[in-house]
């Protein structure tokens, strides 16, 4: 299992860097957002938390489809999909955590230059980074049902997207109202805090099983 | 498509698209006359119920909102059904029953978005809120579309049957929210006020032209998914000739 962490992480940081892509991809969202808006930094620095969260949201969506195309494009998709339930389960488990060390862990890290940049307090910035952790690898759980679903499709990506949107809107509801409950004094942080780790820990036990159901049923 | 020696069930034997055919073809005059006369009755109904004293006349759209709603998320409730049965039975008529079930979902849950909007403009003030029951319908609707075009995606309905069956499962946590959005959160969508455990609130010179609405819209549902699995499994069929069609022409040579 650690080694397939490994092979998954090495593949997305060497070839065609999809890791650097999403990071690239939340970068030009959020940047492009003072341009719509005009350079009003109060303006930007309440609505920042917002702002990232949806950057974030569309960077991790955006990478899905490669979950397991490039396993597709080589075959061994079919090698794993042999394995039995259990091992088939653990596996994708383990494919959508590696997914989101390659493309999850790098937009939390970025957060933080872009919380600067959208002029958020130190706490803002904090708690969005927090959320982001929690929030992001429910994201990459819940995608790969979506992906396992597409897997089959010549050009699956925009329709995983919209496919796992819908599923994914929970997940920036609490996000965002946990991020600013951090800030605006009278609402309570932890309430929606716990509700998106509760979310987070639903998906990913969730996600390996419906997207091992769909790969079952796509391959025969 | 010869028939077994085995002893079926009686669900089983549907099973069998030419007997599906065949039964459905003998029902559906019947039901398409009881949704017809159900929906003329309710209609007058309607419109004969008393107007509200607060909202007035606005109140007949309650009529052709509340049932439009229900039926979205009964809707949703046959296709995830039929979603089982595609996984764990692996009946053929159940993927085209949540294959055809689609389309007529996305149109009641339009509905439902529709008059609320028109029903909340006099009544609210505004034409949309972002609160949880709106906002929770229309990811009912998005998730509609999303699976319509996944649909679309596939050519071989074969093949898209299971995908999509476990995506409409995982979909279906969104029924519960949807009907418990009023109650977990403050919402400026009321709360329920005819299924509930303590009976309904609602008046009964309402309450029964909407039950009344209600049974007419379901029945036209049904109506309406009979006939469009009847032409699902027709069209199917008239691929599969084709193709053999074309293999044998291919193959003659």
């Amino acid at each position: 299992m650690i080694a397939l962490i490994k092979r998954d992480l090495a593949i997305a940081t060497r070839s065609g860097g999809a890791a650097m892509l999403g990071v690239l991809f939340f970068l030009a969202v959020v940047a492009v957002i003072p341009f719509g808006m005009g350079p009003d930094l109060n303006l930007l620095a309440r609505i920042g938390p917002a702002i990232l969260w949806i950057g974030a949201l569309l960077a991790s969506l955006l990478g899905l489809d490669r979950l397991f195309q490039a396993d597709r494009e080589d075959g061994s998709l079919d090698m794993l999909v042999m394995q039995d339930w259990l091992s088939l389960v653990l596996t994708l488990f383990v494919k959508s955590l590696a997914h989101w060390f390659a493309t999850g862990l790098p937009l939390v890290l970025a957060a933080p230059l872009l919380g600067l940049l959208m002029n958020m307090s130190a706490t803002s910035t904090g708690a969005v980074m927090l959320t982001l952790l929690v929030g992001t690898p429910a994201i990459s759980f819940i995608g790969a049902v979506g992906a396992a679903v597409a897997v089959v499709l010549p050009r699956g990506g925009l329709l995983v997207s919209i496919l796992i949107l819908p599923l994914a809107i929970p997940i920036l509801i609490f996000g965002v109202s946990a991020a600013y409950a951090a800030v605006t004094d009278p609402d309570p942080f932890w309430p929606p805090f716990m509700i998106l780790s509760a979310i987070a820990l639903f998906f990913a036990a969730l996600g390996p099983v419906a997207a091992a159901a769909a790969l079952k049923g796509a391959s025969d | 498509m010869s028939d077994t020696t085995i002893s079926q069930g009686w669900f089983t034997s549907l099973a069998n698209p030419t007997r599906f055919l065949a039964l459905s073809g003998r029902v559906l005059p019947y039901l398409a006359t009881a949704a017809v006369l159900s929906l003329l009755v309710g209609l007058y109904m309607s419109f004969a119920a008393p107007e509200d004293y607060q909202q007035g006349i606005t109140v007949r759209i309650m009529f052709i909102h509340v049932p439009a709603a229900w039926l979205a998320m009964m809707c949703y409730s046959v296709m995830a059904i039929a979603s089982i049965g595609t996984l764990v039975w692996r009946h053929p008529l159940a993927d085209v029953a949540a294959k055809t079930a689609l389309p007529i979902g996305a149109a009641f849950t339009f509905l439902s978005l529709l008059t609320g909007s028109l029903w909340g403009r006099p009544m609210w003030g505004t034409w949309w809120v972002w609160d949880a029951r709106l906002t929770s319908v229309f990811v009912l609707f998005l998730m509609y579309l999303g699976l319509m075009a996944l649909h679309k995606a596939m050519d071989d309905p074969a093949r898209a049957a299971r995908p999509a069956a476990v995506l409409t499962l995982v979909g279906f946590i969104n029924i519960p929210i949807i009907k418990f959005s009023v109650e977990w959160w403050n919402t400026l969508h009321q709360p329920a006020s005819v299924i509930r455990l303590d009976g309904p609130t609602i008046h009964p010179t309402m309450l029964y032209p909407l039950l009344v609405m209600a049974l007419a819209y379901t029945l036209i549902f049904f109506t309406l998914h009979l006939m469009a699995m009847r032409n699902e499994i027709l069209r199917r069929r008239v691929q599969t000739m084709r193709r053999q069609a074309a293999q044998a022409i291919g193959g003659g040579r």
